[in-house]
């Protein structure tokens, strides 16, 4: 973990509430997909934590829904904004573990780590597939971003206004047997991809009200098969196996 | 030079600034991140008999200036500490640990404290009788002078070591819990502990908080948290570790000037990972401007003059 300024480039409203972030500043202690910034905002105590969606040496790209006070003021902020930022936190995705041809799982502001996650693949020579759910049309964002990345994308949504209608779940049900998943997404989402019987195994991305981000407080906790277990510092990425609801 | 170092119950620390229970762990996420040594003590996570996976989620929120935490006291158990923690903690840290117990009944008191009578490192046993977050109604026994005494009482005889009970601020008249706690030989005290609140969910329009109610620290606290230091002060004569709301070398002067000899740092640690060490390297030039040679001076020096 390191302490410093990133400064806000660009904001770039991808939908009604979804924005793309672009962030300058030193992103060495990012080292692998699934990570998050803790970020501070003018005026609020606690920090925000907001998943790495893309990095490289300089520059980081984050996808942020305004679900509050605090990310409605983020999005808004002027470019040139200095952000003094918690960088390289949680323990990402294991690519070691994954197979050939696993399925990332998305929904909503869920996918936002799955596309560093699917360009880091490709790059290694895997043949990811995505499967992005949405509540509708106009709620889809970064579509011709994964599609650019060269991988097959299937959308669901909740109203059949784009792609499947209904959940990422009715997307994964059609596929064989013996599936592994890389899920980021919403609890209910998490927990229905969870208990599919096509499943072989996968790593689910946990989402918790954090106030330290790093390991401290054990404000984050939750219980897996483990013991309980830290969602800033063991998390956010826990395998199936590890998972109770 | 200044001199930065304060002694209480006969313990020297090299400075006052401690990080607080529950917001510094073991130690163990901070000594990736500076070294430990150059703090004056850090309170470790409270600690009970048994194991305690805590509260459900969810256990934080935040508010104006602060947050509320309702973590329930989640920590391995003494025994996995004194097998796991402590020996990790005598390669990161080699100053005085302030060790922090807490328990369910008088007998759990004190067993943890003669669990902890051969624990060379731990100086000062931390007693805290004040958590929120962990019996009904935000009962415990920091709620009422008779049961501070008697815990008071149960641990006194079961250690050497030094006793500092820590009080919470839900209460009437925290000096009368003070002189409880003095009339039973306590060592000294640490104050403030979180105060009791609460936030509703305005999606579910539920208590946001999984417990229902947490406790409250960060700057939001710090009046309180320096008003109760000044009555206990005048109340007692035993030393005081002044904890609520500080986070920055400004705030801990001012706690001390209102009575500690001490200071502990809570939720400024989980804003800004360093903010000890900030607060340490500020303390010279501050002591400077206020004239003192020696930052033990500053204790109790508004009730002076
Ligand atoms: C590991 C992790 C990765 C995340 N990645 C992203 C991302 O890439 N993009 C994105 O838009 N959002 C992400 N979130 C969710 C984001 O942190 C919250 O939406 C945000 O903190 C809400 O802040 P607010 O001030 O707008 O809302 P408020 O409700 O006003 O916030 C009040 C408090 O609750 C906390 N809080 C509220 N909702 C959440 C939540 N869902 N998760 C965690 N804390 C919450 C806030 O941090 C703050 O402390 C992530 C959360 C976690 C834990
Ligand atoms: C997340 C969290 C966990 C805490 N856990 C404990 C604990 O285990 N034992 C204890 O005596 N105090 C605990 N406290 C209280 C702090 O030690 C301190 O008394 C309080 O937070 C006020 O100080 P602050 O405003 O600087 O945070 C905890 C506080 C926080 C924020
Ligand atoms: S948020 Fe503090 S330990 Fe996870």
């Amino acid at each position: 973990m390191t302490k410093s300024a990133f400064t806000l480039e660009q904001a770039r409203q991808l939908t009604g509430d979804v924005w793309e972030l672009t962030l300058a500043g030193d992103t060495s202690a990012v080292t692998a997909p699934g990570q998050f910034v803790n970020l501070e905002l003018p005026g609020k105590f606690l920090r925000r934590p907001i998943s790495v969606c893309d990095w490289d040496e300089g520059r980081l790209l984050l996808l942020v829904k305004e679900a509050g006070a605090g990310t409605r003021q983020l999005v808004r902020l002027p470019a040139g904004t200095e952000l003094d930022t918690l960088s390289g936190l949680g323990n990402g995705f294991d690519l070691s573990a994954v197979p050939e041809n696993a399925v990332l799982t998305g929904g909503g502001i869920g996918i936002a780590p799955l596309y560093g996650l699917a360009k880091r693949m490709i790059a290694a020579g895997r043949r990811p597939r995505a499967v992005l759910g949405f509540r509708s049309k106009a709620d889809a964002f970064y579509r011709e971003e994964f599609a650019a990345l060269g991988l097959e994308v299937h959308i669901a949504t909740e109203d059949g206004s784009l792609g499947t209608r209904g959940f990422v779940t009715d997307v994964l049900k059609t596929l064989p047997e013996g599936q592994y998943v890389l899920a980021c997404g919403p609890t209910p989402m998490l927990k229905a991809v969870h208990a599919l019987p096509q499943l072989s195994g996968g790593q689910f991305s946990f989402e918790a009200r954090m106030a330290c981000g790093f390991g401290a407080c054990v404000g984050c906790t939750i219980q897996t098969k483990q013991g309980p277990r830290r969602v800033c510092k063991d998390g956010p990425v826990f395998q199936k196996e590890d998972i109770v609801w | 030079m200044v001199d930065l170092s304060v002694t209480l119950a006969g313990v020297t620390l090299k400075n006052p600034i401690v990080p607080a229970s529950g917001t510094f762990g073991y130690g163990r996420e901070f000594a990736e991140l500076y070294d430990l040594d150059i703090l004056g003590s850090f309170s470790w996570k409270g600690t009970t008999r048994a194991p305690r996976p805590g509260n459900p989620q969810p256990r934080i929120a935040e508010s104006a200036a602060g947050m509320l935490n309702a973590v329930g006291l989640q920590n391995p158990g003494m025994e996995a500490v004194l097998r796991e923690e402590l020996p990790n903690i005598a390669k990161i840290f080699h100053g005085p640990v302030i060790a922090n117990v807490c328990g369910f009944s008088l007998e759990e008191y004190a067993e943890n404290c003669r669990m902890l009578e051969d624990a060379e490192q731990v100086k000062i046993l931390e007693v805290n009788i004040s958590c929120p977050n962990v019996h009904a109604g935000g009962k415990n026994f920091g709620s009422d002078p008779h049961s501070a005494a008697a815990v008071t009482r149960a641990v006194r005889t079961a250690t050497k070591k030094p006793v500092f009970l820590k009080l919470g601020p839900n209460v009437t008249d925290i000096a009368e819990i003070a002189r409880a706690c003095e009339a039973e030989g306590a060592d000294g005290l640490c104050l403030i502990n979180t105060l009791l609140g609460m936030r509703i969910d305005l999606n579910t329009k539920r208590p946001l908080l999984a417990n229902r109610t947490g406790g409250l620290s960060g700057p939001a606290v710090f009046p309180v948290a320096l008003r109760m230091v000044w009555d206990v002060y005048e109340a007692v004569k035993l030393p005081i570790i002044g904890c609520g709301g500080v986070d920055s070398a400004e705030t801990a002067a001012e706690m001390m000037l209102a009575g500690a000899s001490a200071v502990e740092v809570g939720a400024a640690n989980l804003r800004d990972p360093w903010a000890c060490k900030t607060i340490i390297e500020d303390l010279p030039n501050l002591c400077e401007r206020l004239g003192v040679e020696h930052i033990s001076d500053l204790t109790g020096g508004a009730h002076h003059g």
